[in-house]
């Protein structure tokens, strides 16, 4: 092939500038910009008067990094991942397998009723969740009740708000990786599961020797774009315990928000911004790795 | 991450999965918080130009923003050269908005801006000083403003706001409770109080006083209470580990460990009012909206159920009542105004005692002026006389305003989650002011590099 002209090149960029101009002004220019504000100590008073700004170099980080709050909020959101993800993934694609299931009535209702969460908005939806997490008149602990178990103060206890936080999360964000689920089953040929009932294969043998391998890629894609966001895990404590009780559902993006834009100090939570960009790099990198090592394992 | 997220799609695609999947709303939040961190600049770019023409722009908040448009139609009878244009904004994002509106040149002419937040608008130089034009006006008289809240408006010598209404925290409680459990006086010090709440213990309430633990201003309050400044060295360092705060803090601790006041915030219980009301907990200490909150939901039947008194002062200080919190807001000009003369005008039209009165007809928000609290109301009786309302005029002759530091807001934060670590850790007095002082003391270090810098120059 020709390497393109001049003209071919010209015509080419013109094509793809206004995105990259975009873009640019929209995100490379903010992260740069952000980047920059991480190595300062940007605050009220920088804001007042420019001469009140110092470069601090790597302060901020290491102010981010010797902060017992920010372990802890990095405690708080990894035990969110680790207990979400899985959870949330286990869930949806329980789900999916049943709403798939030839047996499964009123598909269409129940595929809207769990997809609704998704689309519902979390401040009204959180209005609810308090009601039913409430330690006196809650649902939940009426039920526990019932069966003679005491009632518990799930966002009052530091002990039960953030795994309280985890079931809303996974309640709320299940439905979208659902439909993903179904509609990569409904790619699945049938001829692989006539194939395995021919050779006995039973429900739990097509499901482990089938289905699973066939979501593969799509598991995968599902693992990490759920983990991505659930390390930037913000609205819900924001709008049911604001941090509370003890800091205990305080989250890095959380503590991010506060000393920004609480209390102004712009430049040590840009550290924490990149921080957990970094954390979100490696892990999500880390997963992909680790999906590629199996599918070679799995193909080998 | 975005070629993690790319791989994934095309990893989708393989599979022949539609892309009708809605992604997670919060994948895109990290972005978004960085764009926000550098848009910083941007308001400079957007913000509208200053008019020395068109409406004065009032930026007012929560209930007062809702109501002081109809106050305001009898300014615009007696004044009708100026027009005022209310912008109402929520308080909970009020303070964001007058920062960003100040980075961004687009600050209004006047705004309603809360006591605490005077130093840090103070230290930014965005309000004009007023000393001049109260001293030239008769009708202004300091000395009629309570003095604890006139003080929370003067930052480094200079008056930047005139008090607009008041807030102080005292003690509200069920009269008939007390009297089952044998008090027939509201306490009057600390002793007293204790006793109370023994008293009120052993008549069957298990907790009887409420100190919710998402508030910092019962714990502020007692440490008022003491001689000691709350920081030293003019604000340049934490003070907690004195004495006064450590009696104060020791106060506060030991109504949790002797179960006089359960470990709960007051978001935990579902209906704050009803829950007085059926006598759950016979003691509150909370602020002058609650009146306006109690005659509604318990209705005037109950009314002679419940009571306020002052906040009873520590043993072996001088009789009287305790000290309180100098909470509030105040109405500021803004030195970028071209407006300047005409927002005065607003303002002293605003502190007029018989238009605080209608505002307080209108919101229940307590006056900052002797004067408007002596002018009788529409039943006759002065705000000073009136049944529940007269302990908020004594407590309003001692309040003492809070640190005058910009950092303040985040000191009084940190004070009150260390408190509730505190108290579900039972740890001692010494022991949380210790870390206290440790937090404040790095909240401080720009400050006190400020005040070095100036000091030199």
């Amino acid at each position: 092939m020709k390497a393109p002209t001049l003209a071919q090149r010209l015509i080419a960029w013109s094509f793809v500038a206004p995105a990259l101009a975009v873009i640019g002004l929209f995100f490379a220019l903010p992260v740069a910009v952000g980047l920059g504000l991480s190595f300062t100590d940007f605050d009220l008073y920088a804001l007042a008067d420019w001469h009140n700004l110092r470069f601090a170099g790597f302060d901020n980080y290491v102010h981010v990094l010797t902060l017992p709050l920010f372990w802890q909020a990095l405690h708080n959101t990894l035990l969110f991942v680790l207990a979400g993800v899985p959870l949330s993934i286990a869930l949806s694609l329980g789900c999916a397998v049943l709403l798939q299931s030839p047996l499964a009535r009123f598909k269409p209702f129940f595929r809207t009723a769990l997809f609704a969460p998704v689309v519902t908005t979390l401040v009204a939806v959180a209005i609810i969740w308090r009601y039913l997490f409430h330690v006196k008149y809650g649902l939940i602990n009426a039920g526990l009740g019932a069966v003679g178990i005491d009632p518990v103060d799930w966002l009052g206890d530091p002990h039960w708000a953030m795994p309280s936080i985890v079931v809303l999360a996974v309640w709320k964000n299940f439905g979208a990786n659902m439909i993903i689920f179904i509609a990569a089953l409904q790619a699945i040929p049938d001829d692989l599961y006539e194939a395995a009932r021919l050779d006995g294969a039973r429900r739990w043998a097509q499901f482990r020797y089938i289905t699973l391998p066939m979501l593969g890629p799509t598991l995968l894609m599902v693992s990490v774009l759920t983990m991505a966001g659930y390390f930037q895990l913000f609205a819900e404590p924001y709008v049911m315990t604001q941090g509370g009780p003890l800091q205990s559902t305080v989250s890095v993006l959380y503590l991010m928000y506060e000393e920004g834009f609480r209390w102004w100090n712009l430049g040590q939570a840009s550290a924490v911004a990149f921080v957990l960009f970094v954390l979100m790099a490696v892990s999500t990198q880390g997963l992909m790795r680790l999906g590629r090592r199996g599918e070679a394992a799995a193909s080998a | 991450m975005n070629a993690a997220i790319h791989a994934a799609i095309n990893a989708a695609m393989r599979v022949g999965t539609p892309p009708s999947a809605t992604p997670p709303p919060r994948r895109r939040a990290l972005q978004a918080g960085l764009a926000g961190l550098a848009t910083l600049a941007a308001p400079a770019l957007v913000g509208c130009t200053r008019k020395a023409s068109g409406p004065l722009r009032f930026w007012a908040m929560g209930r007062e923003g809702e109501v002081v448009g109809a106050l305001l139609a009898d300014f615009h009878r007696a004044h009708p050269a100026i027009t005022v244009r209310v912008d109402a904004l929520p308080w909970s994002a009020a303070h964001e908005k007058l920062l960003t509106a100040f980075a961004g040149d687009a600050t209004p002419d006047l705004a309603q801006l809360g006591n605490s937040w005077m130093p840090e608008f103070g230290a930014l130089g965005a309000l004009a000083p007023l000393d001049a034009w109260v001293a030239a006006t008769p009708a202004l008289q300091p000395t009629d403003w309570f003095e604890g809240i006139w003080a929370t408006n003067v930052v480094d010598h200079q008056l930047l706001g005139l008090p607009w209404y008041v807030d102080t925290r005292l003690l509200f409680y069920r009269r008939d409770l007390f009297a089952r459990a044998g008090i027939d006086q509201p306490p009057a010090t600390w002793g007293a109080w204790v006793a109370a709440l023994d008293a009120l213990q052993r008549s069957g309430i298990a907790h009887p006083m409420l100190l919710p633990l998402n508030e910092f201003e019962p714990l502020l309050a007692l440490a008022l209470q003491q001689g000691d400044p709350l920081l030293r060295d003019g604000g340049r360092w934490g003070n907690f580990r004195s004495a006064g705060f450590q009696r104060a803090a020791g106060f506060f601790l030991d109504r949790f460990n002797s179960g006089h006041a359960p470990a709960l915030d007051s978001n935990k219980i579902a209906n704050l009012w009803q829950e007085f009301g059926r006598g759950t907990f016979a003691a509150y200490i909370s602020g002058p909206w609650n009146i306006g909150e109690l005659d509604r939901r318990l209705g005037p039947a109950r009314r002679a159920d419940w009571a306020t008194a002052p906040l009873p002062a520590p043993d072996g200080s001088p009789a009287g009542p305790g000290t309180s919190t100098a909470g509030g807001a105040s109405l500021v000009v803004f030195k970028r105004s071209q407006r300047q003369a005409d927002a005065l005008t607003l303002l002293a039209w605003l502190a007029q005692p018989a238009i605080q009165r209608r505002f307080h007809a209108m919101t229940g928000n307590l006056p900052p002026r002797r004067s408007t609290w002596a002018l009788p109301g529409p039943d006759g009786v002065p705000l000073a006389q009136e049944e529940k309302t007269r302990a908020f005029a004594t407590q309003l002759e001692r309040v003492r305003p809070a640190p005058a530091v910009p950092e303040w807001e985040r000191i009084a934060q940190e004070m009150q989650q260390l408190a509730q670590r505190a108290v579900f850790k039972r740890q001692s007095p010494l022991a949380m002011a210790t870390t206290l002082d440790a937090r404040v003391d790095g909240f401080l270090e720009k400050r006190r590099w400020m005040l070095d810098k100036k000091a030199r120059a």
